[in-house]
């Protein structure tokens, strides 16, 4: 809502700069996202008389002017327009004088005469091109014949006023209107407001004589009135009434559409002025569209309806979509002299519909869908009949016609002083609520400690306690409600153990060297069944409207947005990458939809290029499956997961078949482990890049025993190594569980310390070397005790997997 | 004999001083005071001297013997230090060289924004509550006062997959959910961080998904200037302790009264800048009393219960703390991007 400062001054004694004004608003709770002064800087602009216009000698298309700038001497004025003639009274931008943007004027010659200034459009003074009066639009601004000569042209033109924008919430609708906002105003500062006056002198004929009017549906179209106002002149309006609809964001069109805009900003009553004499009948029905029936609205449009929308007819068509737009038939034109005025209530729900699904949405339908002061039709019907008959002349039969009720009862709504302070923190007393309410210009009952307050009918938005309490509140000013702390008891506060095992999961992976991405929920539905639930019986879950492809589907995985992240870094020239991600996976396991999907933390991550780099050393570290499984094992670690988690070689749909692991956590699938399908990382573009995703759902859900202390060793620890021969195709995790397995109590550690399969080994073999730590705590072992434990280490891999010793 | 003693204690000092290292010191120690050197040479004529020379002449070969030896070690001890030194001084490194780097990463800057703020909430006994991202439109709009057709479910475009179930367009789900499962007990004080989805074009100022902080407390005789407190300490610990706050009177659908929370710009400090669009304000948070019907649609007695409730966006919080001009570059994930935010 733009609110012209000057205007609103006609309602309410204001007494503060626009400045202030604004402040004090957003203060008491509607948000002024701009104070604009309309004069935009201009400066030195002066009423000018066109004394004498002649053809320029060298230019066809431009006039040189004498102009009286109510100087001593006439300037001489060179301009193109092709409207400037003589005897006008003009804006004249002398030399020295500023337009907006800074735009400063000079003496000049123009093809060889010179030019002493210029004569100004409306445009140029900075209004915008689609609020100028067609009349206008391509030439200059020609002002009303009792312009003062030399006198300051914005005078005239109200642009020294300031307007505010306000912000308006969905609860204020009662502020589309200047007399809303009057209210708002005045209850600020505690002032009255001045209704506008309306006096009719009604002639002898009846409007009943002129229409009938009935409606369809009273839910629909709870009222319906009609004023008939005959004889009247279409003209341009007075300059005051275009310079308040221009300062409002609406484009002057004549002195009755001029009105009926001019009421709705006053009322918020949106008012349709049609031409009497086109309306094809004598009567009004409201009543619903039929389905494909066609209208042409004002903008010559071809509208087709459904029967969720309400037309305006003449008995027989449609001559109007109801609180969205007039249809073109009984459009108002230059020689229309009667007029029928409409001013009626129409549901929302109604206008809603109908302006959605025409895309029509115009300053009426959008106040119908926020909700109109209903005792307020009837009023804005006389106030615009009334400016009708002053402005452009017409005789205003006897009578408003009408259907449907004209006015809602009032309801109230009781606010208990005690509770308000309670809620508030506030210690505010009766006398000062009350006086509150006066500003506010609700009538109330008081007694005692509770209020009963009537509330208007222009502020439907309140309609419980807590209403009234804000109401007050904001009108005692919220910077007086003190600071306190909260009285409910100290309980402490805390991560849960899921939420801390989280965070630690994130520190352990950026410790490791990777950085954190988030990415987009929302993938391709091809993408959103990648990696992890490849294969399953799960459905893809597509929002029903999607901005675009790329964002319709849930992902089920976060590694295709990985893998977009990895690209878009390689794309800018950034080739070792190391990220993961911690984010929700939604499944669906139902065909359709009925209950809400599974959802699961997942992390995952992608490293590419180098890992690390010691440049001056010399010393390279590159990504590869063995780094990125040491990162997981680490995670485990940290988890305290680490005996209970296995890594089985495993396919995966676009993943390395010989190069991929899929984790288990007590034997059960948790995640997987690789390096991406050569296939796949030629299609991204991409080199070699090993990924792994985790579903850190299951791995915090994990049960953990809890840390308990190890004696530190007293005694010593035997090692013994061993180099086995074994076949190639061997995993070696295999020769881990048989070796621990066969090793007993006393061996508490096995590590792999070297493994060969070049050349000097027999074909399809391979070696590996362990080293494998004995110890008791409670004793020195004997060498007999190791002998034992390790010969039955060395029997049992030769009766697994036919390992030898290697010679 | 005396004199012999006495010259061969000059005679050695003098070589002592002349050795150049440790292994030409050990020579002239054992040329002097070993036991074929001419000390016990001397000692060994002293079976010649008169009765009362011997005593004397043998205590001061000792000492003789003495000397030399403590001016052995005395240049040992010099011997040494230098050979130190000149050991030291061929190990020097250019300690101004690079180090070995270690690789490390850092979390997303919404995510420090986020633990940032958990951090300060847990620090005043609240806890976080969470919930699921793909939502009923009961816990969404129904449970929060935001009943089908009302004008405010204008104000948030969201993504349905059914008619019934939708991703969340704000993490207040989470608080109905949370207060149904107090069945009507208070105290409730939680904080709800977690990502939700509107349907908005991307651009430099909007997001189809962000990030959301929104924190509840329901109890007896919780007031709107217990709000004030909270935001005020909370506004302190984030943008710098001479902040000031000041509450403005809105509208959201599940609160009432209603009020948006600005603070005093930290740039200008109120003198009115680009930041706070020369306001001297900058618009941080939503918050207010918790609407009598959500407190009684989650099971609380809305006359024995109040509550209040605040939301904020962590990027938009990211943004005014760190300067960032356009909300994509948190989703783009470029590493040059990620990796400015190490000490946050």
């Amino acid at each position: 809502m733009l609110v012209s400062y000057n205007w609103l001054r006609e309602y309410v004694n204001v007494g503060i700069s626009p400045a202030d004004l604004a402040d004090k608003i957003t203060k008491s709770g509607i948000e002024v996202e701009v104070v604009e002064a309309l004069n935009k800087g201009i400066s030195g602009v002066v009423v000018g008389h066109v004394l004498e216009c002649v053809q320029h000698p060298n230019a066809d298309k431009l006039r040189v002017c004498k102009v009286d700038i109510g100087q001593e001497e006439a300037s001489q004025i060179v301009c193109g327009a092709p409207n400037v003639a003589e005897g006008q009274k003009v804006a004249v931008a002398a030399p020295g004088a500023v337009l907006p943007g800074n735009f400063k004027i000079k003496k000049a010659k123009l093809r060889g005469e010179e030019s002493l200034g210029m004569i100004c459009s409306l445009q140029e003074l900075g209004i915008d091109t689609k609020l100028v009066a067609k009349e206008y639009s391509s030439g200059i601004f020609v002002m009303p014949s009792e312009a003062v000569t030399g006198s300051d042209a914005l005078e005239y033109l109200n642009l020294h006023d300031h307007v505010l924008e306000l912000g308006l919430t969905p609860n204020r609708a009662d502020c589309l209107n200047m007399l809303g906002v009057a209210y708002e105003v005045a209850a600020i500062l505690n002032q009255e407001v001045k209704i506008p006056s309306q006096s009719i002198t009604a002639s002898e004929e009846k409007a009943e004589d002129f229409i009938s009017v009935s409606i369809e549906s009273i839910e629909d179209n709870p009222y319906y009135g009609a004023m008939i106002i005959r004889d009247v002149k279409i003209a341009p309006s007075p300059l005051w009434l275009q310079n308040r609809l221009m300062a409002s964001g609406i484009r002057p069109i004549n002195n009755v559409v001029d009105i009926t805009n001019y009421v709705l900003l006053e009322y918020g009553q949106p008012l349709h002025a049609f031409d009497y004499n086109r309306l094809g009948s004598k009567e009004i029905v409201v009543r619903r569209a039929n389905s494909g029936e066609v209208i042409q609205t004002l903008d010559d449009q071809n509208r087709t309806l459904q029967d969720t929308h309400l037309v305006i007819t003449n008995g027989k068509e449609p001559i109007a979509v109801a609180g969205v737009m007039g249809g073109a038939t009984s459009e108002v034109q230059a020689d229309t002299t009667n007029i029928l005025l409409e001013a009626a209530y129409f549901a929302s729900g109604r206008v809603r519909t109908a302006s959605k699904d025409l895309g029509l949405r115009s300053e009426a339908s959008s106040r119908y869908e926020k909700g109109i002061d209903r005792n307020r039709v009837f009023a804005a019907a006389m106030r615009a009949a009334s400016l009708i008959s002053e402005i452009a002349g017409g005789k205003v039969a006897d009578g408003i016609v009408e259907a449907g009720k004209r006015e809602v009862n009032t309801y109230s709504v009781k606010m208990s002083v005690s509770r308000m302070n309670n809620l508030l923190g506030t210690s505010i007393t009766a006398e000062q609520t009350a006086v509150i309410f006066d500003r506010l210009g609700f009538a109330y009952k008081a007694n005692d400690d509770e209020f009963e307050v009537t509330v208007p009918s222009r502020r439907p938005d309140i309609t419980i306690e807590a209403d009234l309490i804000e109401e007050v509140g904001r009108i005692y000013g919220y910077d007086r409600i003190p600071t306190t702390f909260l009285l409910t008891e100290a309980r402490p506060g805390g991560l849960s153990l899921s939420q801390s095992k989280r965070r630690n999961i994130r520190k352990y992976f950026e410790g490791a060297g990777l950085f954190q991405a988030v990415t987009y929920a929302l993938t391709t539905p091809d993408k959103s069944k990648q990696f992890s639930f490849n294969g399953q019986k799960v459905y893809p879950i597509t929002v029903a409207h999607p901005m675009s492809e790329e964002r319709s589907t849930l992902r089920m995985s976060l590694l295709p947005q990985l893998l977009e992240v990895v690209q878009y870094n390689r794309n800018r020239s950034m080739e070792d990458i190391a990220v993961y991600e911690m984010g929700s996976v939604f499944v669906n396991r139902q065909e359709t939809l009925t209950d809400l999907p599974e959802e699961y933390v997942f992390v995952s991550g992608a490293i590419t290029g180098l890992f690390n780099e010691h440049l001056w050393q010399g010393e390279k570290k590159g990504s590869d499956f063995f780094l990125l499984k040491g990162i997981l094992e680490g995670l485990m670690s940290e988890l305290n997961l680490s005996e209970r988690i296995t890594y089985e070689a495993g396919q995966i749909e676009n993943m390395h078949p010989g190069r991929t692991a899929v984790v288990k956590l007590d034997g059960i699938p948790v995640g997987f482990v690789g390096q991406l399908h050569p296939a796949i990382q030629k299609e991204l573009d991409m080199k070699d890049t090993f990924v792994f995703e985790l579903n850190a759902s299951s791995l915090i859900e994990a049960e953990t025993n809890q840390t308990v202390y190890n004696t530190l060793p007293r005694y010593p620890s035997i090692t013994r190594d061993i180099a086995l021969v074994v076949d190639k195709e061997l995993p070696s995790g295999d020769l881990f569980t048989v070796i621990q397995a066969a090793g007993g109590e006393l061996l508490k550690e096995v590590n792999l310390f070297d493994l060969y399969e070049g050349e000097r080994m027999e074909e399809g073999k391979k070696s590996l070397a362990f080293s494998l730590k004995y110890f008791d705590p409670e004793r020195t072992l004997t060498d007999e005790e190791v002998v034992a434990a390790h010969d039955r280490v060395l029997k049992s891999l030769e009766e697994r997997f036919g390992a030898q010793l290697r010679k | 004999m005396k004199e012999r003693l006495e010259a061969l204690k000059l005679e050695a000092i003098g070589k002592i001083s002349e050795s150049h290292d440790l292994k030409d010191l050990q020579a002239v120690k054992v040329s002097y005071l070993g036991k074929k050197g001419p000390i016990t040479e001397v000692l060994k004529g002293m079976g010649k001297l008169s009765a009362e020379e011997r005593p004397v002449i043998g205590a001061y070969a000792n000492e003789v013997r003495d000397s030399i030896q403590l001016e052995i070690d005395k240049k040992q001890a010099i011997l040494e230090e230098a050979a130190i030194s000149e050991k030291l001084a061929k190990e020097t490194l250019d300690v101004t060289l690079p180090g070995r780097p270690v690789k490390h990463g850092n979390a997303h800057p919404l995510t420090s924004v986020v633990t940032e703020i958990e951090d300060l909430f847990l620090s005043m006994g609240f806890t976080i509550a969470e919930g699921p991202e793909v939502e009923t439109d009961y816990y969404n709009f129904e449970a929060l006062n935001l009943p089908k057709n009302h004008p405010a479910r204008d104000m948030q475009d969201s993504f349905f997959i059914t008619e019934d179930i939708l991703l969340r367009t704000q993490t207040s789900p989470v608080q109905a959910r949370t207060m149904e499962k107090h069945e009507g007990t208070g105290p409730v004080k939680i904080i709800s961080p977690g990502k939700v989805y509107r349907r908005d074009n991307d651009d430099a100022t909007h997001s189809h998904q962000f990030m959301q902080i929104e924190g509840l407390v329901v109890d007896r005789n919780v007031r709107l200037s217990d709000l004030k407190g909270v935001l005020e300490t909370f506004a302190k610990k984030m943008f710098g302790e001479d902040r000031k706050i000041r509450l403005r009177p809105s509208f959201f659908p599940f609160t009432e009264p209603s009020v948006e929370m600005d603070i005093s710009c930290f740039k200008c400090s109120g003198k009115g800048c680009s930041i706070c669009k020369q306001t001297g304000w900058i618009e941080i948070l939503g918050a207010g009393m918790v609407h009598p019907n959500v407190l009684e649609m989650a099971g609380f007695d809305s006359k024995e219960y109040t509550g209040f409730a605040f939301g904020m966006g962590p990027e938009r919080i990211a943004m005014l703390k760190y300067g960032i001009d356009d909300i994509r570059h948190f989703y783009a994930n470029d590493i040059r991007f990620l990796k400015q935010f190490k000490n946050v």
